[in-house]
């Protein structure tokens, strides 16, 4: 990087010299894969169901059918219903909304959170450094299960964004070990020097120069930790210590559901299903996005 | 060396201290063991509850900080207080302890050693039908969190003891049949029945771990120089992949092996509860239930130093294993 450009790049997003851009080349590496076609065709349409298909469904996930309990699927009820009435279909969509968007944001705070402490612990050293990694080791001693469980009455009543928060808190921590060791070594590039030497403040290069450089890593990171949020909400609210009732989310629809799953498969299987599909989707494409960012190391290598 | 590992272990020391303290105010401050006395007719009279309460230094009229420094006193001296029906949580504990390490080591020891077994023949013929279709399953099992696999391992026994074995072959809830008298051979396969299906649910999610980092792993060393030099001194195929591509791929699976059963201890709750095992992560799940302070604090702190000894052990493993480690 030149000088000239070391003080137009004041911004997150330096503006790109002409074609071909990074992001194009990526976008279109990823899609020349079958995986990568896959995992996202996949996810776009669990958004779409999850999304619009309340919309088409004659229940909502509040309504009881008290002419219809624990019936197997039939044309009024797409999925079944309940041992209360509820219809399963309009539940496990509310479930899948509910799970889709608590694993999206826990996985963008925890990748953010994660960002800011490496970058902070790599590129200050000292005793930022020190504290930093010393909260990290002491976040990965605690058990995040045990944590959210004696947090998990706060949780009620509307309150899932604080769920989120702290499903973040517990996810970051491998990410930012990761983040600050390569940080370290780019704090010795040629291009951060420069910007030191020439007086930008620190928190500026990290900003403008160190994170960006780490895209890559973070962004595969996230989608990793977008199916690592999704297993745990589901985990913690199967036992009650994730979204309360009246919410509902998947893990508590599993839970009710494997009571009845021997006599009534329905109640169980199309939550479980969804479930599994849609992590597996969110794997796929982190892989693609994987070789798309780093087309030498495709097959695992 | 030796400098290293005592600051490394004194800082393990401190972090569990901590991890521990943070633990049980956190605990103290937000589970309230006098609701559990709310439902109860007679309601109890209000200075009878204080008293009791008092007595196993849960009452809340007390200053946080004091409870803790209680606590603390008795922790350093090994005993971990009482919980809510007033029974030792140390005693408690040993026995859980004993239920938790029986599940978690035979699932681990399963779960790697087919795992590695899987790896290594995944890498050995990349891209081969044995490869592609370990890959697969890795992919779907990583996909499946514990709390499905473990019902779908309860409906599939269920449908295997019904349409396949006509009797009951995996049996589910508890350790053993409670009450059964079949002598000691009758006894180990009652235990063994019902051993099956929670080892066959912790060992599959971690045969997809390790059997995608052993094939990694494998990879990179087969295509070392060392090994085509181990061919080249007129070693079979099969002899160089063993003795010098399997010791050599095994190092990092080592050390992860470590750091998985400390994190298994806690880990491992889910599964316990499902199947109902009384080890340490049930009574973790029914303390928080019952506002149970002491206990919760006792197990975080078990938990915490059972994370730091591993990641310990793994370092120390990975030195011993890794003269690359020891020379730098």
């Amino acid at each position: 990087m030149t000088l000239s450009e070391e003080e137009v790049a004041g911004d997150l997003e330096p503006a790109e010299p002409a074609p071909p851009s990074r992001g194009r080349v990526l976008a279109g590496r990823f899609l020349a894969s079958r995986q990568g076609r896959a995992g996202v065709g996949v996810l776009a349409l669990m958004f779409v169901l999850a999304f619009a298909g309340p919309l088409f469904a004659p229940w909502s996930h509040t309504d009881k059918d008290f002419a219809a309990f624990l019936e197997p699927p039939s044309g009024r009820h797409w999925f079944g219903t309940l041992q209360t009435g509820a219809d399963v279909y309009a539940l496990t969509l509310r479930g899948l909304q509910r799970s889709l968007i608590v694993g999206l944001l826990a996985a963008l705070v925890s990748t953010a959170l994660a960002a800011l402490a490496g970058a902070f612990a790599g590129y200050f050293g000292g005793w930022t450094d020190r504290v930093l990694t010393w909260i990290t080791d002491l976040l990965l001693a605690l058990p995040a299960f045990l944590i959210l469980a004696i947090m998990s009455p706060l949780f009620g009543s509307g309150q899932w964004p604080l769920f989120v928060l702290m499903l973040a808190l517990f996810l970051w921590m491998v990410t930012a070990k990761i983040t600050r060791g390569m940080t370290i070594s780019l704090r010795q590039r040629e291009f951060v020097r420069a910007a030191r030497y020439l007086g930008v403040p620190p928190v500026k290069i990290i900003f403008s120069h160190v994170l960006p450089n780490l895209s890559s890593l973070l962004i595969v990171d996230a989608t990793v930790n977008v199916s690592a949020a999704i297993l745990a909400e589901t985990s913690l609210s199967y036992f009650g210590f994730g979204i309360q009732p009246p919410d509902v989310s998947l893990g508590t629809l599993i839970a009710d559901g494997s009571r009845t799953a021997i006599y009534a498969p329905w109640t169980f299987w199309f939550a479980a299903g969804l479930l599994v599909v849609t992590v597996l989707a969110v794997n796929v494409a982190g892989d693609a996005l994987r070789d798309a960012f780093d087309p030498g190391a495709k097959g695992g290598r | 060396m030796a400098g290293f590992l005592a600051r490394r272990l004194l800082g393990s020391v401190v972090l569990a201290a901590v991890a521990a303290s943070l633990a049980y105010l956190l605990a103290a401050g937000s589970l309230d063991p006098r609701a559990n006395y709310a439902g109860r007719t007679p309601p109890p009279p209000p200075a009878v509850v204080d008293a009791q309460l008092a007595a196993l230094n849960l009452n809340d009229r007390t200053p946080l900080f004091e409870r803790y420094l209680t606590w603390a006193g008795g922790v350093l001296r090994g005993d971990f207080g009482r919980s809510v029906t007033g029974s030792p949580v140390g005693a408690d504990l040993q026995r859980r302890a004993g239920v938790t390490l029986r599940l978690v080591l035979l699932g681990l020891v399963c779960g790697s050693v087919l795992g590695v077994a899987a790896g290594a023949a995944a890498a050995v013929r990349q891209y081969g039908w044995f490869d592609r279709l370990s890959a697969g399953l890795a992919y779907l099992l990583l996909a499946v969190p514990v709390v499905v696999l473990a019902n779908v391992a309860i409906l599939g026994g269920t449908w295997a003891n019904d349409q396949l074995f006509g009797r009951r072959v995996f049996l589910v809830g508890g350790e053993r049949t409670a009450g059964l008298d079949a002598g000691f051979w009758g006894g180990l396969l009652d235990r063994l029945q019902h051993l099956i299906l929670p080892t066959v649910t912790l060992s599959l999610g971690l045969i997809a771990v390790f059997s995608r980092y052993q094939r990694n792993m494998m990879l990179d060393v087969l295509g070392a120089d060392y090994l085509r030099t181990a061919r080249a001194k007129g070693l079979s195929r099969r002899r160089a992949l063993i003795r010098h591509g399997l010791r050599t791929a095994l190092i990092p699976v080592a050390t992860y092996f470590a750091f998985v059963f400390g994190a298994l201890l806690t880990g491992a709750a889910f599964t316990e509860k499902i199947f109902g095992w009384h080890g340490l992560g049930e009574r973790l799940i029914s303390a928080v239930f019952t506002n149970d302070v002491n206990t919760v604090a006792a197990i975080s702190c078990l938990a915490a130093l059972a994370v730091l000894c591993a990641s310990l052990a793994a370092d120390l493993l990975h030195a011993v294993l890794d003269p690359r480690v020891r020379a730098g």
